[in-house]
């Protein structure tokens, strides 16, 4: 049974999940995370207890990731066509020998411990294997490992600086951004770098006017759409990722467009 | 995935020397790692030649731009001169595929991808592009997708590019490295070929060679523009028939014109009569109108494309409109 339903935000009711309510993984997330009391609670109303699991991919930082590294094995018994490249990720530079076949994608996820970076179709259809390369989004699953030297990759495990989520993950956080969360780092990474590429004036197939364009782009929600179209969502969640990015985007504090129901709509709800 | 040794080459020679006929030069893989794990392609060696110094946009002797066979399709698209110069070639390239495939697709690349017919990816399929003499499964088979011009009883697959489509338009020579050291140049429009006897081979390129360079004709249309792309869906999908219009127009009189068509044959499909009918005449519907009958005349379709016909002359019409009215 989930703990709450989403009511429309016109209901002025409101009775939040008090800290009692929480498993205590959930209570030591939110310790971890600096929030108590008032601070707590405000959280709380903006969430979905279920959604503490992204917060949580967080706390994986770079030494909880090098812990877990020192592991893994160094290499497979048997590689054909061994490579050996220097992957530097999230900072961290790890040395491989990789069978020349390996998708950056695999080495992250088998070699690296890097789970975050999601294999949904392995064809470059869906996005969800979306990293950042020197800066620019690319698709993970269509990048040969063996290619990588020297480049500088960032996996959504490396948004976070010192602990804080990076603003774009608190958005899809607070404006629910997903319902699986299968696409989320796909669409995370995606979102992250379009910001960059709407700072330097970057058009795109809907930008009306292609010869004079300015840098600091405000994208309009058409924009948004045609720019965020290689990250596919099944659940179709498309609605509030575009919130979550408008907000980033925008620096403006934007509402959700949801919040928890009452015990009392709740009641209301079931007897209907 | 079959395996294969790989190879980053920092220089043109030890790439080209490198080369065998079981050998792939590897851009930015958008294409051909997809097509090695669907077992389609299957090269013994890879070739990585993103290290080489062709990824720069500078000014030929044609008066126009040269791209760099080696520079992403995203930066090209927002290069400053080729968005001033040249929007028509930025508005097909941005239409394509998506922001991360931009990113990592090269020129070159983009100009050697393959097919998409269902036929050709579906190794227990028979596809004479694939593999030659087992015949073609699109032809009495699922060819909505598929040519309507130029095409042979060995092969009704077409191209699936943006950007060539653009390119047959604007105008522009193709620079390859032959392996003997010396180069040599491909109008594009002589780049792709059709299907006829042979549909393995897309393109006129020799065994070996390495496109370095697209060299961009004078531009013309920077006023008169519009890269119309009519899809299953509005981004992300490969065109069922795209236009590619650019014109010069003085007085209302059409002083010079580029017009070709995506999704419709086996190569970007120029088309020259409708061209060569509204030069010098008035931009005008009527006009726009004959120049689509004209261009859609020689159509012979299949049971399930038909509708390319129409829709094919429609589109031409309004990519021309577009491109008159555009006020940027």
């Amino acid at each position: 049974m989930p703990k709450s339903i989403f009511m429309k935000k016109s209901d002025k009711s409101q009775q939040v999940n008090t800290p009692d309510e929480l498993t205590a993984d959930e209570n030591i997330i939110l310790d971890a995370m600096g929030l108590s009391a008032s601070s707590r609670r405000k959280f709380l109303r903006q969430v979905s207890t279920g959604s503490l699991g992204i917060y949580a991919s967080s706390f994986f930082s770079s030494e909880v990731f090098a812990q877990t590294v020192q592991d893994l094995p160094e290499q497979a018994q048997i590689l054909l066509n061994e490579i050996k490249v220097n992957l530097r990720v999230n900072n961290m530079v790890k040395p491989l020998a990789i069978d020349s076949r390996m998708s950056l994608l695999d080495a992250l996820r088998e070699r690296l411990a890097l789970t975050g970076t999601k294999k949904g179709c392995d064809h470059g259809q869906c996005g969800a294997c979306t990293v950042i390369i020197d800066g620019k989004r690319k698709l993970s699953c269509l990048t040969l490992a063996a290619t990588c030297e020297g480049k500088e990759i960032t996996t959504v495990e490396g948004l976070a600086k010192n602990g804080e989520m990076h603003d774009m993950q608190k958005a899809f956080v607070k404006h629910d951004g997903f319902q699986c969360g299968y696409c989320t780092p796909g669409q995370i990474c995606s979102s992250v770098a379009l910001l960059e590429e709407a700072k330097n004036g970057e058009a795109s197939y809907v930008t009306e006017d292609l010869k004079n364009i300015k840098s600091g782009l405000k994208l309009s929600e058409e924009e948004i759409r045609e720019r965020m179209s290689g990250n596919i969502c099944r659940c179709g969640a498309y609605n509030n990722i575009v919130q979550a990015f408008k907000e980033v985007h925008s620096g403006d504090d934007v509402m959700p467009t949801w919040e928890f129901a009452t015990a009392e709509q709740m009641k209301k709800a079931k007897n209907a | 995935m079959r395996p294969f040794t790989y190879t980053a080459s920092t220089n043109k020679e030890a790439a080209l020397r490198a080369f065998t006929t079981t050998s792939h030069y590897l851009g930015g893989g958008t294409n051909l790692v997809d097509l090695m794990k669907e077992d389609v392609a299957r090269p013994d060696q890879l070739i990585d030649v993103n290290n080489l110094e062709y990824n720069e946009i500078v000014k030929n002797d044609k008066g126009g731009f040269t791209l760099g066979a080696l520079l992403s399709n995203a930066a090209t698209a927002n290069n400053k001169d080729v968005r001033q110069n040249y929007p028509l070639l930025s508005m097909a390239m941005l239409s394509a595929a998506t922001a991360q495939i931009r990113n990592m697709a090269t020129n070159g690349g983009n100009l050697l991808q393959r097919t998409r017919c269902p036929y050709f990816f579906e190794t227990s399929m028979p596809c004479n592009k694939r593999a030659p003499g087992s015949g073609c499964g699109a032809l009495k088979g699922m060819n909505a997708t598929h040519a309507i011009f130029g095409y042979s009883q060995k092969c009704i697959a077409t191209n699936p590019s943006d950007m060539c489509v653009a390119l047959a338009a604007i105008g522009a020579t193709v620079e390859v490295q032959k392996q003997d050291g010396s180069s040599r140049m491909i109008d594009f429009n002589d780049f792709h070929r059709l299907p006829e006897d042979q549909p393995e081979k897309d393109n006129t390129l020799n065994q070996g060679e390495l496109i370095t360079a697209i060299h961009l004709n004078e531009p013309a249309f920077s006023d008169h523009y519009y890269y119309l792309k009519i899809r299953e869906r509005s981004s992300y999908a490969f065109a069922l028939i795209s236009v590619a219009a650019g014109m010069q127009i003085k007085n209302g009189t059409i002083s010079k014109i580029g017009l070709a068509m995506g999704g419709v044959a086996h190569k970007p499909w120029k088309l020259t009569e409708a061209e060569a009918f509204l030069t010098g005449k008035s931009a005008s519907q009527a006009n726009f109108e004959e120049a689509a009958m004209i261009a859609m005349k020689a159509a012979k379709p299949f049971e399930a494309n038909k509708y390319k016909v129409d829709m094919g002359e429609k589109a031409i019409v309004r990519a021309l409109t577009q491109a008159y009215e555009r006020k940027y």
